[in-house]
């Protein structure tokens, strides 16, 4: 009976410490998925050309030298794309926080039928898919001689964000409205309420919709390839683009300059990991 | 006199509540609806409008062809082919599901560095989807024009002494795709098991605990207690994945430009319009893609409906249930 016992105890104790080493091994796999491929890439951008073509990929590079970073920086206009997209950036959230505050305090507070019309035309407007979209767009765009400016994207990204407007509809439901009232009794006039009241206890929907925003306008790719054809106007996803879309590639600079465009997602990532997480996930639950 | 009482009512009118509500919201409102109305409505009826035609980038002399479009979508083998390899991305979703829920209830376990590894699992997320295209451009091959060495992918096979394989050969459509799948996998699943793990952690401690009393293992206690209280955010997912599956563009796109059988739907719209000029056509294979998102978009919303009725019902079943307790006791 004892030794039965015992046997079993074994037996689960062992069986939880396999199910351990699995758990485990399950998620250093994963991380190796992840991690490879990027770390031939953070290898290769560190070699030199004929360096880079005779050694196998997992080699480590002879010396550690930035050279190729420089190269990408300067002559591969990673620093031109980095500039554009922080303008595009800047002007877009600040866009984005305005309008779509505005939007989701008249909505919000002043019910009628003509607040719950618009509402509902904001949501059906993200039934559109945005990319197909553009099959149309593109015309109206270039009619209104935006084509080939930085003020293409950033209208589009002002102008086509009703998840922005959902997240701040949705904190604005949780603000209470005798917030408002109180505000009326000492006389308070409605734009005086929305920029001393609302807009001060919004700031959390704001580090969130900054967040979705950072994520989507930095990694976006058909916006820009599609309105901004010009040199000048070259943002992060085209610059990293144009790269492989030439016929004289220098992988290592390539590399180099992929490395170089991510070091801004991975800054952010790391400092606001937690708000990134509940961020994204939030800005997900439109539906 | 009249006059002057007039105007004095209106200003004052307009400086009551009723008043300031009329011109807050039309004055917020102006810019956001304008930009609705212009780039998102507007284009909206020309789509619908253009796919009826046949007609340029520039509307020279468009055509009315009736459903000519739309027969060409449908019956022509070249745009067909699309909606097949959206179903490389359908399944490809549906694994995606399956190892997300796998890490995430791993990561909810008892485990150590278990930020670390939820950031490394995450990361891929955030990056920029050109960087990831051509990372994975080099893991795959020996990169365009042809370096001598091989790719990441078999140099890792070399290591275990497997020949290398060539991944993305054209005459191999169905092995190609797959890689683009496992591309886009790697890409997005960090935000599955971000989700799923805010999921599992919202399932009560009470349930586990009872769990434990009754010495069940992980497996068990996966298939009995957390399986079940997520599963609405499951077939949510699996319903969002056949969207998701169908506006496949970035990284097949920027990999292989659609070339090699692995053109998706959105791809083969952006084409016909920007490089076939033919914008009628693509105009119509705009509208298909919106007929399908809002058909999935009613299946989501009346499933759900029904599911949260269903909650519904039984968290008032129980309320009164506990009622009738309380008032026995």
């Amino acid at each position: 009976m004892a030794a039965a016992g015992r046997s079993i105890k074994e037996q689960a104790r062992s069986g939880r410490l396999a199910v351990t080493v699995l758990k485990y091994l399950t998620l250093i796999v994963g991380c190796l998925v992840v991690f490879i491929p990027i770390v031939v890439i953070l290898l290769g951008a560190f070699k030199d050309g004929k360096e880079f073509a005779n050694t196998g990929v997992f080699e480590l590079p002879k010396s550690w030298s930035f050279g190729n970073f420089k190269t990408a920086f300067f002559e591969g206009k990673v620093l031109l794309g980095l500039r554009n997209t922080g303008i595009i950036l800047l002007a877009s959230c600040a866009g984005t926080i305005l309008t779509g505050t505005m939007t989701a305090f008249v909505i919000q507070r002043f019910d009628g039928y003509f607040t719950r019309a618009v509402k509902g035309l904001f949501l059906l407007a993200t039934l559109l898919p945005n990319i197909s979209m553009q099959v149309t767009v593109f015309r109206i765009v270039s009619k209104l001689g935006l084509y080939n400016t930085m003020w293409a994207p950033i209208i589009l990204y002002v102008g086509t964000d009703i998840i922005s407007i959902y997240i701040f509809m949705q904190f604005l439901s949780q603000i209470s409205v005798s917030l408002d009232e109180s505000a009326i009794i000492d006389g308070a006039s409605y734009p005086r309420i929305y920029f001393s009241i609302i807009l001060p206890n919004l700031t959390p929907a704001i580090a969130t919709v900054l967040i979705i925003k950072f994520v989507s306008i930095y990694n976006d790719f058909y916006t820009p390839q599609l309105y901004m054809q010009n040199e000048k106007l070259l943002v992060v996803s085209t610059v990293l683009y144009k790269y492989i879309s030439s016929t004289t590639i220098k992988w290592e600079v390539v590399f180099a300059g992929i490395i170089l465009c991510i070091i801004p997602s991975l800054v952010i990532f790391l400092s606001l990991q937690k708000y990134i997480y509940s961020g994204l996930v939030s800005g997900s639950v439109k539906e | 006199m009249f006059e002057e009482k007039q105007k004095r009512s209106f200003k004052e009118w307009f400086h009551t509540y009723e008043g300031q509500k009329l011109y807050v919201s039309a004055l917020f409102l102006l810019v956001p609806l304008v930009l609705l109305l212009t780039f998102t409505f507007v284009p909206a009826f020309n789509m619908i409008a253009y796919s009826f035609q046949e007609r340029d980038q520039f509307g020279v002399d468009p055509q009315f062809v009736g459903f000519d479009n739309y027969k060409t979508i449908f019956t022509n083998p070249d745009y067909f082919i699309t909606f097949k390899n959206s179903l490389y991305y359908l399944v490809g979703s549906v694994i995606q599901q399956i190892v997300a829920l796998l890490l995430a209830s791993i990561l909810c376990s008892a485990i150590r560095a278990k930020g670390f590894f939820k950031g490394v699992l995450f990361f891929p997320y955030l990056m920029n989807g050109v960087a990831v295209s051509i990372i994975f451009l080099r893991f795959f091959t020996k990169g365009n024009p042809p370096l001598t060495q091989e790719g990441t992918l078999n140099g890792v096979l070399q290591m275990f002494g497997i020949d290398p394989v060539r991944w993305m050969d054209a005459a191999n459509p169905v092995l190609v795709n797959c890689c683009l799948v496992f591309v886009s996998i790697w890409r997005y699943i960090g935000f599955d098991i971000i989700m799923y793990i805010g999921a599992i952690h919202s399932i009560s401690p009470d349930l586990y605990e009872a769990c434990d009393l009754d010495g069940a293992n992980p497996f068990q206690r996966f298939r009995y207690i957390v399986f079940p209280s997520i599963k609405p955010i499951i077939s949510l997912q699996l319903i969002l994945a056949v969207k998701g599956a169908i506006s496949v563009f970035e990284i097949p796109y920027i990999i292989t430009g659609g070339n090699y059988g692995t053109s998706t739907f959105v791809i083969k719209t952006i084409e016909t319009a920007f490089k076939k000029k033919q914008v009628g056509l693509a105009s119509a294979m705009a509208v298909v893609l919106l007929i399908i998102i809002i058909i999935v978009t009613l299946v989501q919303k009346f499933m759900f409906r029904d599911e949260s009725e269903v909650e519904a019902r039984e968290s008032a079943k129980k309320k009164r249930l506990k009622m009738s307790g309380k008032g026995a006791a």
